[in-house]
C-alpha cells in the first residue's frame, strides 16, 4: 500500500515541488528529497530534538509531522540562518561560547533559540533553561549553549 | 522507526471529518491532531493506522472561548495557546502554570489539549485538569453528538469512552468562581518527562476555613481521578498544617499506585503524599 501525494515545500523561500509517500515525516523529507541535510535525525520520536525546524515561525520536531500535512507553509531550517558568508547571531555566539562539541544537536538548538528568541525575546532566564531543556546534547553539559543563547538574545535586542 | 503506510485524508469541516472517520473507522482509520503522541507512537510502530484523517485544517476547531459559565476548548487549540493565560482569573492561571510542565516547548506548538483527553495516557495534565474540574467532553459522528462527563470519558490506560467513529470536537472547563484558589505540584525524574505523580487542589477560603475543596490526583493510577472522601474531610476545616498533613496521609492511604520497574507503588505512594500537602499549601498561600 502506498499513497503518495505531490505537495511543494516551501524552505527558506525556495519551493521544492516534490511526490512524498503519506508516511514520510517532514524530517526525512527535508533531507532524502530536499537535500537539506543541515537538520539532523537522531531519535525519531520526538525526544532529542535534532530535527528541529520552524514551522509558521515556531519550532517543532520535523520527526513528528507528516511532510503532506506541510504543503504551502513557511518552513526555516539551520541553512537558511546564515546570510551568504554571515553567520546569524545565534551561530555565532555559539561559537563564542563554545556551545557544541561534536555538533550533531547543534542545527536542532540553533533552531530552537531562533525560535524561542523570535516569540519570546524578554524570555527570563529560567523560562530560556526551561526552554533548552526540550532539546537534548551528550557534549556540552548545556551550560555554553545557555550562555550563548542569553548573549545572542541581548545582541538581537539590541539590534533590533 | 519509520511508520507504516497509511492513508492521509484533510478534512475542512467537522461533518467532513466524521463521514470519512465512519468510512476508515474499520481499517483502523484514526484521528491526526497535533501528532505528539500518535507519530511516535506509529514510530514504534505500537500503532499501525490504515488511515489517518486530518483535522488541522478545520477552522472550527481551533475556537477557544468563554461561553455559558465554561471555556470551551476546541479539537484543535495547542498546548502553546495557554503559555499566557486564556481567561482572568483562577482557570487562566491554573492553565497556564499546567501547561508549563506539559512535554516541552516545541512539542507544546503541535500537541492539542483534546488530543491529550482522547490519548488518556495516565501521565497527562490536561487528563488530570479534565476530571478535577468537572470538563464536559463533546464527542461527534454521523450518528449524532453526544456529551460525556470527564470522569466517564476517561477509562483506564490509553482507553475512554470514544467509540472508533466518534471525533472529540470540544472540551468544555466549567468556570470556577472567582475566589477559587489552585494548587499544582508534578514530579517528574527529568525536565518534560511524563509525571510520576501530580496533584491538583481548588478550594474556596469562606469564613477562614476551606469550602468546594477539590482535589485531584494523576499519574500514579491507571487513570486520574478526584479523591471525594478526602474533599469531604477537608471542608469547613482550617487551612493550617494540621488539615493539609491528615489530608495528605489520607490521600496516600486510600491511593492504588502502578508499579513499574523503576518506581514501586510506595514510591509512588509516598510521593502522592508529598505532592498532595504541597499542592494544599500552594492553594492556601
Amino acid at each position: 500500500m502506498t499513497d503518495t501525494h505531490d505537495i511543494t515545500l516551501s524552505i527558506n523561500d525556495h519551493d521544492y515541488t516534490i511526490t512524498v509517500d503519506a508516511r514520510h515525516t517532514l524530517a526525512d523529507t527535508i533531507r532524502d528529497q530536499c537535500g537539506q541535510t543541515g537538520t539532523h535525525v537522531g531519535c525519531e520520536h520526538g525526544v532529542c530534538g535534532a530535527c528541529t525546524v520552524l514551522l509558521d515561525g515556531q519550532p517543532v520536531r520535523s520527526c513528528l509531522i507528516f511532510a503532506v500535512q506541510c504543503g504551502g507553509k513557511p518552513i526555516r531550517t539551520v541553512e537558511g540562518l546564515a546570510k551568504g558568508d554571515e553567520l546569524h547571531p545565534l551561530q555565532k555566539s555559539f561559537m563564542k561560547y563554545h556551545a557544541l562539541q561534536c555538533g550533531f544537536c547543534t542545527p536542532g538548538f540553533l533552531m530552537l533559540a531562533v525560535g524561542i528568541l523570535e516569540n519570546e525575546p524578554d524570555i527570563s532566564d529560567s523560562d530560556l533553561r526551561e526552554a533548552l531543556s526540550s532539546n537534548l546534547c551528550r557534549c556540552t553539559g548545556y551550560a555554553n549553549i545557555v550562555k550563548a543563547v542569553r548573549a545572542a538574545a541581548e545582541e538581537l535586542k539590541a539590534g533590533s | 522507526m519509520k511508520p507504516a503506510a497509511f492513508h492521509y485524508h484533510t478534512a475542512h469541516s467537522v461533518q467532513d471529518a466524521v463521514a470519512t472517520l465512519a468510512d476508515v473507522a474499520p481499517d483502523q482509520g484514526r484521528i491526526l491532531a497535533g501528532g505528539q503522541s500518535l507519530v511516535p507512537t506509529m514510530a514504534f510502530r505500537l500503532a499501525t493506522p490504515g488511515h489517518l484523517v486530518d483535522i488541522n485544517g478545520i477552522e472550527e476547531l481551533h475556537r477557544l472561548a468563554v461561553e455559558d459559565g465554561a471555556l470551551s476548548i476546541g479539537a484543535c487549540v495547542r498546548h502553546a495557546a495557554f503559555h499566557r493565560p486564556v481567561t482572568d482569573g483562577v482557570l487562566g492561571a491554573l492553565l497556564t502554570h499546567v501547561a508549563g510542565h506539559i512535554g516541552h516547548y516545541p512539542i507544546r506548538q503541535r500537541g492539542t489539549f483534546c488530543g491529550s483527553l482522547a490519548q488518556s495516557d495516565p501521565a497527562s495534565e490536561w487528563c488530570l485538569v479534565a476530571v478535577t474540574l468537572d470538563a464536559t467532553i463533546i464527542a461527534q459522528s454521523t450518528r449524532g453528538r453526544r456529551e460525556i462527563a470527564a470522569a466517564n470519558f476517561i477509562e483506564g490506560v490509553m482507553s475512554t469512552a470514544l467509540d472508533d467513529d466518534e471525533l472529540l470536537v470540544e472540551a468544555r472547563l466549567p468556570l470556577p468562581t472567582t475566589e477559587t484558589r489552585y494548587g499544582f505540584q508534578e514530579f517528574s525524574r527529568r525536565a518534560g518527562d511524563f509525571a510520576l505523580a501530580m496533584a491538583l487542589a481548588t478550594f474556596r477560603l469562606d469564613g477562614g476555613v476551606i469550602t468546594d475543596a477539590r482535589l485531584g490526583i494523576g499519574g500514579a493510577e491507571d487513570r486520574p481521578r478526584r479523591i471525594t472522601q478526602v474533599e469531604a474531610a477537608l471542608e469547613g476545616k482550617s487551612p493550617n498544617a494540621e488539615t493539609f498533613e491528615a489530608a495528605a496521609s489520607a490521600v496516600a492511604e486510600t491511593l492504588d499506585p502502578m508499579e513499574d520497574a523503576g518506581t514501586s507503588a510506595q514510591y509512588r505512594r509516598e510521593l502522592v503524599q508529598t505532592l498532595t500537602l504541597r499542592a494544599l499549601q500552594s492553594a492556601a498561600s
